[in-house]
């Protein structure tokens, strides 16, 4: 029995911020303290503060410390877990109170959150089985399995309003009774761990922190549409992910929680894990499902829909991690329980990867209909630099952006669809005052070009076409008819796409010119980036009168663009002047401004 | 695994082993002294025997841990019982065999076993 724990982040932004070497280092100084059978050491998933990491949890303390280096262990180790004193100066510094500590729950980035598909995270061993169970794991199926019909827990999703998390926001009963209408037969249960929004890591912290949550999910699902064999489809991109998924099957395995007749009720389910090799398109479920059969992944028309069609030419569901992660507790605390959260039409909460401009980049879980303001200046702590917010980036590629005058609107799947973005897989990227709308759009149309699976013309050469013209915006080389043609070639490709990919591939595109359209405007009329980003429409210049030719700037201009004497004013040539800024940064007196 | 029963046993013995790791102050607090002095005296036994009992008996509610220096040395090793709403107990010259008789009659029955606390020991607390 080990009378205290050590939890110490394992999802993969601590591992890359060096949380691996804290674990040694915990564990070599147990050791040499004799510690070792006292206090024990556990690798959770994300706790969701990543912009702090590596994250350190001990309990029974329930001390929360932050960015902590292995230099550090052996003073914890001393200090707090033999002689009892927290070491104050490694905690988060919101729990920090006069002469006590504050619980977690009452900081502000956890106080409004909700945490039910992340229940987990941070707080089990996720490769221990053992520990999901000790949290009533299984328990979900264990119920549907002795106490519910099929008929039953599809009703149940369904009353529960739970809708796709993956982006789409279909509702995820509705999908179930589908597949459970088709005759008898040969069907799949898939799980869509394709992650691929730049910016969005819910489903991989999910994957890693609490893989056995996918497994028991699928398993009802199974059970509810009278499938037998279960698909996770996840990139290969996520290593850690996929190793947990693979530890998790096999101890479910093990325990005959996967496998032939699953606790003694007659019930076979098993699951196995197919890589993806990084292909966004492969997204969208039905170019997912040619790539589990073994084919080059690309779309097919809908109808017929996976659930007649699916997988293997039989009838199949495909739900995304968030939206599985959410089935066990609505199947054990009853669909009203989840309903009872959210809005009108979204219901339970949903899961934002916090990223850009924001100070708690990391990952939050709050009840849909939570103002866009609180998540990011409450949760998120605001924005650095005292610099003010332009625009919220949600839904990917496919979303769009969601300028300041809705902050306070209550984020849900409907109301962004109606101010032109959606919710996407949340991803929620904060741009500041530096941020030019129309590079943005560029940037998430690149993207799009380089995905594009090629198979149908609209996406193939119209995201193309629209990335060219952005260019020619950003470069001042446009003029006001190529912003007309940049709109109708926009609604050209939404309307003719073959699948999901192509037809939001010009949302970033639409929605910037929605609210943003004066910067389109300077761009093209005034040959200048409102926000200094577009390189070409800037020139950097130094001003004589500040200048006092110290020759910082020309020592470290990497085209030796600057010239000029000592002690005299500098000038730089624009020839050879690449506009990559380190002269501004360099220079002590403020002399070198970006026009 | 081959029954619900099963689990459902399974879960109930881990949860003592993932009790600890809940914010919260219902909570019974056992600290046990564990400076230079209370080190010196023994206090690393008796922390490892609270430990033991109360997860033998599966005491969720009760967290194990440690402090330092409470200033009275020779009484060491000193352990001390916070119940929400109580008075706190101080258990003086404690050691593994007590621990037992400390879980069952203090925290589990709620009497503190007086022969051991500062008190009967003599000392002015």
């Amino acid at each position: 029995m080990f009378r205290s724990h050590i939890l110490v982040c394992g999802g993969t932004g601590c591992t890359s911020s060096g949380s691996a070497r804290i674990v040694t280092a915990f564990e070599k100084e147990l050791a040499t303290a004799g510690l070792d059978k006292e206090v024990k050491v556990i690798k959770t998933g994300c706790f969701g503060l990543c912009a702090l990491g590596p994250i350190v949890v001990v309990y029974p303390e329930g001390a929360f410390y932050s960015q902590v280096k292995p230099e550090d262990i052996p003073e914890i180790v001393e200090e707090h877990l033999l002689k009892g004193r927290i070491v104050k100066r490694l905690l988060y510094s919101e729990t920090v109170q006069e002469d006590t500590v504050k619980s977690l729950g009452e900081t502000d980035f956890y106080k409004k959150q909700r945490r039910v598909a992340l229940k987990n995270c941070g707080v089990i061993d996720p490769e221990n089985i053992n520990e999901y169970i000790a949290y009533d794991g299984y328990m979900a199926l264990g119920k549907v399995l002795s106490e519910m019909t099929p008929e039953e827990v599809v009703k149940c999703i369904l009353d529960s309003g739970l809708r796709g998390r993956g982006g789409g926001g279909f509702p995820t009963g509705k999908k179930w009774a589908f597949a459970a209408a088709q005759p008898k037969g040969i069907k799949y249960v898939c799980c869509n761990a394709d992650e691929g929004d730049p910016g969005a890591f819910m489903d991989r912290s999910v994957l890693e922190g609490d893989p056995h949550v996918v497994l028991e999910a699928m398993s009802i699902a199974g059970y509810a549409i009278g499938a037998q064999q279960g698909y996770i489809y996840v990139r290969a991109e996520y290593p850690i992910a996929v190793k947990r998924l693979q530890v998790a099957i096999s101890q479910a395995r093990e325990m005959g929680l996967l496998g032939k007749n699953i606790l003694g009720t007659g019930f076979n389910f098993d699951i196995d894990i197919r890589l993806g090799a990084g292909a966004f398109v492969c997204g969208e479920e039905t170019a997912l499902m040619t790539s589990i059969e073994g084919h080059r992944g690309e779309p097919r028309p809908r109808p017929p829909f996976p659930a007649v069609k699916g997988l293997f030419g039989k009838p199949t569901i495909l739900n995304n991690v968030e939206t599985y992660a959410n089935v066990p507790q609505i199947i054990l605390n009853g669909p009203e329980w989840f309903s009872a959260m959210g809005t009108e039409r979204s219901k339970g909460t949903k899961v934002f990867a916090l990223g850009g401009k924001i100070h708690n980049t990391g990952l939050v879980e709050v009840p849909m209909g939570t103002t866009l303001r609180e998540i990011v200046e409450e949760i998120g702590g605001g924005i650095p630099g005292g610099k003010k917010f332009k625009a919220a980036q949600t839904g990917g590629p496919s979303g769009g952006c969601i300028p300041a005058q809705y902050l306070d609107i209550p984020v849900d799947y409907d109301n962004l669809i109606e101010i032109g973005s959606m919710m996407g897989s949340g991803g929620l990227i904060v741009m500041d005052e530096d941020t030019c709308m129309v590079d943005i759009a560029k940037f998430f149309l690149e993207f799009t070009v380089d995905e594009s699976c090629g198979k149908c013309t609209p996406c193939r050469i119209g995201t193309k076409r629209l990335y060219e013209l952005l260019d020619k915006i950003t470069k001042g080389k446009a003029t006001m008819e190529d912003l007309d043609k940049l709109e109708t070639l926009c609604y050209h490709i939404k309307e003719n796409a073959l699948c999901g990919l192509g037809q939001t591939a010009p949302n970033p595109v639409l929605s910037t010119l929605k609210y943003f359209r004066d910067e389109y405007i300077a761009h093209i009329q005034e040959k200048r980036c409102p926000a200094g980003v577009c390189k070409s429409l800037l020139t950097i210049q130094i001003l004589p009168d500040k200048c006092r030719g110290c020759t910082l700037c020309a020592r470290n201009c990497p085209t030796g663009a600057i010239s000029g004497k000592v002690k005299e004013a500098h000038v730089i040539d624009p020839e050879k002047c690449v506009k990559c800024g380190v002269c501004i940064e360099k220079c002590r007196f403020g002399a070198i401004v970006k026009k | 695994m081959k029954s619900l029963e099963e689990l459902k046993a399974l879960r109930e013995q881990m949860k003592g082993k993932v009790g600890i790791r809940h914010d919260g102050d219902s909570n019974i607090r056992v600290v046990v002294g564990m400076a230079t002095c209370g080190i010196a005296a023994g206090a690393r036994p008796v922390l490892a025997a609270f430990t033991d009992e109360v997860a033998k008996r599966g005491l969720t509610h009760v967290s194990v841990g440690q402090t330092g220096c409470i200033g009275i040395c020779q009484y060491e090793p000193v352990v001390e019982i916070f119940e929400p709403g109580k008075e706190k107990v101080t258990y003086v010259k404690v050691t593994p065999e007590m621990v037992p008789a400390i879980v069952s009659q203090h925290i589990v029955n709620g009497s503190p076993v007086t022969e051991y606390t500062i008190g009967a020991s003599g000392a002015q607390s």
